[in-house]
Formats: structure tokens, sequence, C-alpha cells
């Protein structure tokens, strides 16, 4: 990458693609040995949402719920009642998706410390089509009180996160990708919740990404530089709550902005940045998302393209609004 | 906090909180009267007598667990509540209204004492089940009781919970299905048949005791024969009689959801009558001995006659 990166984010491209739920599962292994009230229950999807190495290594604080995800949050409710700290972990379709009553009533407005685990979101899911991408969970989750959103956008960054929102005492929801994606951070680059991090900067336009399309976002300003367009990109790993006072600068320098999101832009971070620069500083803005429509089966690439969300299509979006 | 013993005791209070919790949901002018009245035996039997808990202390670790999985029927666990000791009976009028601690449904960071949030049906066992799961994990030995009603096992969520606590054989768990037969929109039978529903959870591996609910010698027995449970999770199906003590009110699932006052059936009173009606039939019951009760129970009495 051909970039001037934000020194103070510590990033690093030159390695092989990892998925960011590795990180969640690593990050478990670590959390367990050092805290006995970190439990984990899966909904029968121990391997692939990557519990498995937590499960065999402290078996009597992994709790296997069968394919039951409503039974899944609400046990861990009540084992946050009783002082454990539950990691409920399924695919995100499953879980907020089902269950999402449960986790408003029982989690929420009960105010239990539970963290909600929504694994293989997005449309880069791929072949297993429209019914396993979840696209809404951003939106059903931030709309609800109490709750706080993390979206990790690579494999260091989710373990980081797994470790914040265990140690943040509240309920909290985090969504990743199947698909092995970039590495952008490393082992010392700052996560905070809350903190949008700014990786590259620039002053035509903000690209503020979420997830692993970050790095979409990062091929997109490169390429915009050979355009004479010196492109700012920002990592909202953090939907909720939504770092307002970054965002405010960010637009207030760059006056246009576009969002990347592997999500419907209803609701998730397309949603709440308009929301927030309607109220408090208009400026041109695009979202790029899924737009009212369910995804399809594919391989990841083919669908990041036919849903427009490759950096071709960032590019694209970045020059119309820069020409107007 | 002291014990009731006496069963004849155990029956006057359970009469005292039916009659507050009627006379909060006149004030309220809306909520839920057939679960309550028909559960207020349990209700007694429970805070009076079986469970292990601290009205001054409502946090004390020690305590034993009471979800209410059903949370409209609340005015009964107020009621009791109150009459334990958790705090001022006058705070019954507050039911429902602007700024209070007893939300409609119960709301748990709003009143100590509440061990959980409910209202949204099919999800208080899961809860209890988490909480007893990690109680065995923390070799506690708390009972967590589950109570639930009937036309709530309509839900999934209630039957997942029913699969994971045999599967996991918390016999600390014991849960209380208010057998009442009726629903909002009928009877149970007729909306979503249950039957056999003893059968059902032998079935599903635990073990069942079938109970008449508005028995008190009964009810006591059954609850103390369950804190030695072992082995398995334990169901107690208690037969109650919806608006128990109300003679309009018995039987008919139109009560389940309406106060007094709301409402005119073929066997009520006009509306502006119900409440008296109700508070009169109920003071009246075994009148004798609760008129000796309370000269030697002053403090107890119910809070519409302070009004």
């Amino acid at each position: 990458m051909n970039l001037q990166i934000n020194k103070q984010m510590h990033l690093d491209f030159a390695r092989d693609k990892i998925p960011t739920r590795n990180g969640y599962g690593d990050a478990l292994v670590e959390l367990g040995k050092n805290n006995n009230k970190i439990m984990v229950l899966c909904a029968d999807l121990k391997e692939s949402t990557r519990v498995q190495k937590f499960a065999e290594l402290f078996p009597e604080r992994y709790v296997e719920m069968g394919v039951a995800e409503q039974n899944l949050v609400t046990v861990a409710a009540g084992l946050a009642a009783v002082g454990k700290i539950p990691f409920a972990s399924s695919y995100a379709v499953f879980c907020p998706g089902r269950c999402w009553e449960q986790i408003r009533t029982t989690i929420c407005y009960n105010d239990r410390n539970v963290k909600i685990i929504g694994a293989h979101a997005g449309i880069s899911v791929g072949p297993d089509g429209a019914t396993h991408q979840m696209l809404e969970d951003l939106a059903i989750m931030r709309a609800l009180p109490n709750m706080i959103v993390i979206v990790p956008c690579d494999y260091e960054q989710t373990k980081k996160a797994t470790a914040a929102i265990a140690a943040y005492p509240g309920p909290a929801y985090m969504r990743f990708a199947r698909e092995k994606t970039e590495q952008m951070t490393t082992a010392i680059t700052p996560f905070n919740i809350g903190k949008m991090q700014i990786f590259k900067d620039g002053s035509d336009i903000a690209l503020i990404g979420t997830g692993p399309l970050v790095y979409e976002c990062l091929k997109a300003a490169e390429a915009l530089q050979s355009k004479n367009i010196k492109a700012m990109v920002v990592n909202c790993h953090t939907i909720k709550p939504l770092d307002c006072g970054t965002l405010l600068a960010v637009a207030k320098k760059c006056k246009k902005v576009i969002t990347v999101e592997e999500a419907q832009i209803t609701g998730g971070l397309g949603g709440a940045v308009a929301e927030f620069l309607v109220e408090n500083y208009s400026i041109p803005m695009k979202r790029l998302g899924v737009k009212d429509r369910f995804g399809e089966s594919g391989e990841p690439e083919e669908l990041l393209k036919k849903f427009g969300l490759n950096s071709d299509d960032i590019v694209k979006e970045a020059l119309k609004i820069c020409k107007c | 906090m002291k014990k009731l013993t006496k069963i004849k005791d155990l029956q006057m209070r359970a009469n005292v909180i039916r009659e507050d919790l009627i006379t909060a949901l006149t004030a309220a002018k809306s909520g839920h009267s057939g679960g309550p009245l028909g559960m207020a035996d349990i209700f007694t039997a429970l805070y009076f007598n079986v469970l292990k808990h601290n009205p001054k202390q409502p946090n004390w670790e020690g305590r034993d667990r009471l979800v209410l999985s059903n949370g409209h029927i609340c005015p009964v666990l107020y009621a009791t509540m109150a009459n334990a000791g958790y705090f001022p009976k006058e705070e019954l009028l507050t039911l429902r209204k602007l700024g209070t601690r007893l939300q409609g449904h119960p709301h748990r960071a709003s009143l100590p004492g509440l061990e959980t949030t409910s209202g949204p049906l099919g999800s208080g066992l899961s809860q209890a089940i988490g909480m007893a799961y990690g109680l065995r994990l923390d070799k506690k030995k708390n009972i967590v009781w589950c109570l639930c009603s009937d036309g709530e096992q309509n839900e999934g969520n209630h039957w997942e919970a029913v699969l994971f606590a045999a599967k996991n054989k918390l016999d600390h768990l014991i849960a209380i299905t208010d057998r009442n037969y009726i629903q909002i929109d009928g009877s149970t039978e007729k909306i979503m048949p249950l039957e056999s529903l003893e059968q059902k959870y032998k079935a599903f591996n635990w073990k069942v005791m079938v109970i008449d609910g508005n028995n008190m010698a009964e009810i006591i027995r059954a609850l103390k024969s369950a804190q030695k449970n072992k082995g398995r999770p334990l169901m107690i199906i208690a037969n109650t009689v919806p608006g128990k003590g109300v003679s309009y009110m018995e039987g008919d699932y139109r009560w389940h959801g309406n106060p007094p006052g709301t409402l005119i059936t073929e066997r009520s009173p006009a509306k502006e009558k119900q409440t008296e009606i109700a508070l009169e039939q109920l003071h009246k019951k075994e009148a004798k001995e609760r008129g000796d009760w309370y000269l030697k129970h002053k403090k107890l009495k119910p809070i519409h006659s302070d009004l």
C-alpha cells in the first residue's frame, strides 16, 4: 500500500489474510485464563464461531446450548445475574436475528452484562446465500437502549475488541465476518470503544468504513491519490456510541463523506453518520452498503463487486461527490 | 424475616394480599386480576414460609432466587413483597403510575428485590436456568424458583429451556406452573392445547408434582419436599382458580387482563360496585377467624382499610 498512513496507528499491510473471527477465539482463550467469570455459550456452532479452543481448555465454563438462540441469550442473562460474564455466540442471523426481543428485555432493559457475538455477518459470507448473510444486525442492535455495537476491522482489532467488551460492564454486541480478510492493525495499534480511528489523513473527502471493508477504503484512497484527491480513511469500529466529536472534526475538515459497510444502509453505520451530520453539520454524503435487498450466493469478491462495495465502487462514488 | 408457620396464618395473609392487589389494581385502573388472585396462595407460601430471603437486604448473597416469568401477574408479586416488608404498602397505590417503582410489568432496576425484568412471555425459565447453572458452578446452594403461567408455554423459548434444564440436571431449579387453564383470548385448551402437561414434562425428563395451588397445606407440603429435590429439575403443576376469592371473576378468562371496574360480564355487578364487592367477599372469607386474627396482627390490615 503506497499511502501516507497515520503513523500513530502502527498499521502493517504486509501480512497474510486472517478471518476476524479467529481474533475472537484467540482472545477468549487469553481472557479465560485470566478471569474465571468469563463463560462462553454457543448454539451448536463451536468450530465456526471459533470458540472450540475455549471449550477444550475450560470445559466447565463452556455451555453448549444446542440450536436454540432464544435460550442462548436468556440463559446468558441468568448467568450474568449471578456475576458471570457470558459471551453468547452464534451466527448473526440467528443471534441477534432470532432472539432480538429476548436481548431487548432480558439483557438491555434488565441491564445484564452479556456479550452478544454475531459471526458470519455481511454479504462476504458468500456461497451460503442470503439466509446466512446478516445485513440488518447493526440497525436492530443500534436501536436498543443500553447496548453498544462494535465491528472490528481485522484479526488484531477483533482480539482487542473482545478484551475491551469483556472489561466493559454492560451489554455489548460485536459482529465479525467469515472470510479471511486483510490485516491492517498490529498488536500495538490502539483500540478504545467509541473512538474512531483515522488510518490515513486527508482533506478532500472522508471515507468512513467499518469492518474489513476499511481495507477497501484504503485501496480507494490510494487510487484517488493518483487523481489528486486526498481522501481521509476512518475506521469506525464502534457504531454505537458513535464518536460524534471525531466525526464532526472529520466532516469539518473534509466537507464530504462516504460511508462503507457490509450491511443495510438504513440504520447501520451510514444511518448513524447521516443522522448525526444532518442535525449538526450537513455536507454532501453517500452511503455505500446494501440497499434494501437481500444478498445471494457467490464468492465474497464477486458479491462485493455486485453490491458495489469494493474499492473501485468507492472511487467512483468519491469522484462523483468531489465533482459536484 | 419471621416465618408464618401455621396454615391458618398463611391463608389469612394470602387473603390480605388479595385485598391489597385488588386495591392496587383499582387505583391503577388497568392491569391483570385473574392470575394474581389465583396465585396469591403460592406467593404467600413462598415469601412467608419457604423462601430464603431478607426483605431488609434484598441483595443478600444467600437468598434463594425467585424469577417471575409471567410478569403480567406482578400485582400479586408487588402485594406480597409489600406485605413481606420490601417496601411500604402505601406504595401499592402507585402501581402503573408515572414515576412508580411498580411498573406495569416488573423492571428489576426499579425495585430492590426483583430478580429480573419480565413481561414478554417464555423467557423466565431460561433466566432462572442461567442463575441455577452459575450458582452451581460456584458451588452455592441457593435454590432458584421460577414461576410461570400455562399460557406462556405456547412459547418456543420455554421449551428450549425445558430441554436444557433436563440435559444439565439442574435439580436446584424448581419451576411452578400456574395451571389455571386460561389465557387472554380464552381457554388454554382452545387457544393452543397443552394437555397432558404432566406427561410432557415427564417425557422431557423432568420430575413432576401436581398440586392444588389454592390449598395452603398442600402447597407448603409440596414446596418443602421440593427443597430436597435431587437428580433432575422439578416442575410443580399447580392447579389454580383464576380470580380466586372474587365470585364474579373466578374461572372467567375475561378477567385475565382487566381490573375491577372495567368490564361487565353476566356474573359481574355494576362496574362501580365491583371493587367494593370483591373486597367484601375477600374480607368475609372465614370472617370469624379473620376477625380474631386481625386482633392479633393489627399491623397486617389490608391497605384499603386505611384509605
